[in-house]
């Protein structure tokens, strides 16, 4: 049952993935991403992530897609223009060449089993998020402000962008 | 139980086809979300070793990922509408400003 339902959402996430990058109109391209992102939320669960698998869903599909949504809406689509770069088999061969180094590189290789001591049980005694968030809050305190001052950066910085041109 | 290694199989696929994207398509958007698609395939890799690994570090790191990605979203966009401004169509082709 866990691996049809993971094969189902690994199939779902590279089809949608493979339309993302094929398709025509590039609202349909962002809407197939967000099928892929949903998907990808539902990996997660199956993972036994559930905050991360909730952020993906707000943060990534609701926040970051529409974002790019609106970001299309500013741009008229040219449906008639070619969207696929002339050199495209030499893409897919260095595509296909990189994947095979994946594989060849996944399977020759033995992955360390020193298991930590966040077992499923621990995790679940404790509660996902709040394992997190102890975490998140102790050890890892000053990558937390760093992050969030990247983001006020990111958001100073796009304003700023995005008005001095409106002004000329 | 799913093997590790099929979790890692499927990154690498969806991470490949990331590469493809940014390399064959014009559409300057389509980078952008062919970006988004290998930073996800980083994020099952990490959500799938914190999990067999019994380490939540993993998705912590997914949780720094994700704040990364909604700066340079905001960036990109941010770059792509200045200099496509006078532009009808998002071809990166056209951009040859530092051609001289």
């Amino acid at each position: 049952m866990l691996s049809f339902l993971f094969f189902y959402l690994a199939g779902v996430t590279v089809i949608s993935s493979l339309l993302v990058i094929s398709l025509r109109n590039i609202v349909y391209s962002v809407l197939a991403l967000l099928v892929a992102f949903i998907h990808i939320a539902g990996l997660y669960l199956l993972l036994n992530a559930e905050f991360i698998a909730a952020i993906q869903i707000v943060v990534y599909a609701g926040a970051i897609l529409i974002f790019y949504l609106f970001g299309v809406m500013f741009f008229s689509t040219n449906l008639k223009a070619k969207v696929i770069h002339h050199q495209y088999p030499i893409a897919i061969i260095i595509g296909l060449f990189i994947l095979g180094e994946f594989i060849v590189a996944i399977y020759s290789s033995t992955f360390s089993m020193n298991r930590g001591e966040y077992t499923v049980q621990k995790i679940a005694e404790a509660g996902n998020t709040e394992t997190i968030g102890m975490l998140l809050y102790g050890v890892y305190l000053l990558p937390v402000e760093i992050a969030s001052l990247i983001l006020l950066v990111a958001m100073i910085g796009a304003i700023f962008l995005a008005k001095r041109e409106l002004k000329t | 139980m799913i093997p590790l290694s099929h979790f890692l199989i499927l990154s690498a696929i969806i991470f490949t086809i990331g590469i493809v994207g940014v390399l064959t398509r014009r559409n300057a958007i389509l980078i952008l979300l062919s970006i988004e698609l290998m930073l996800n395939a980083v994020n099952i890799n990490l959500v799938a070793f914190s999990h067999y690994l019994q380490s939540i570090t993993g998705q912590i790191f997914v949780f720094f990922i994700i704040t990364v990605a909604a700066a340079e979203a905001a960036m990109g966009l941010a770059i792509i509408i200045l200099i496509f401004r006078g532009k009808a169509f998002l071809n990166v082709d056209e951009i040859n400003l530092l051609k001289g």
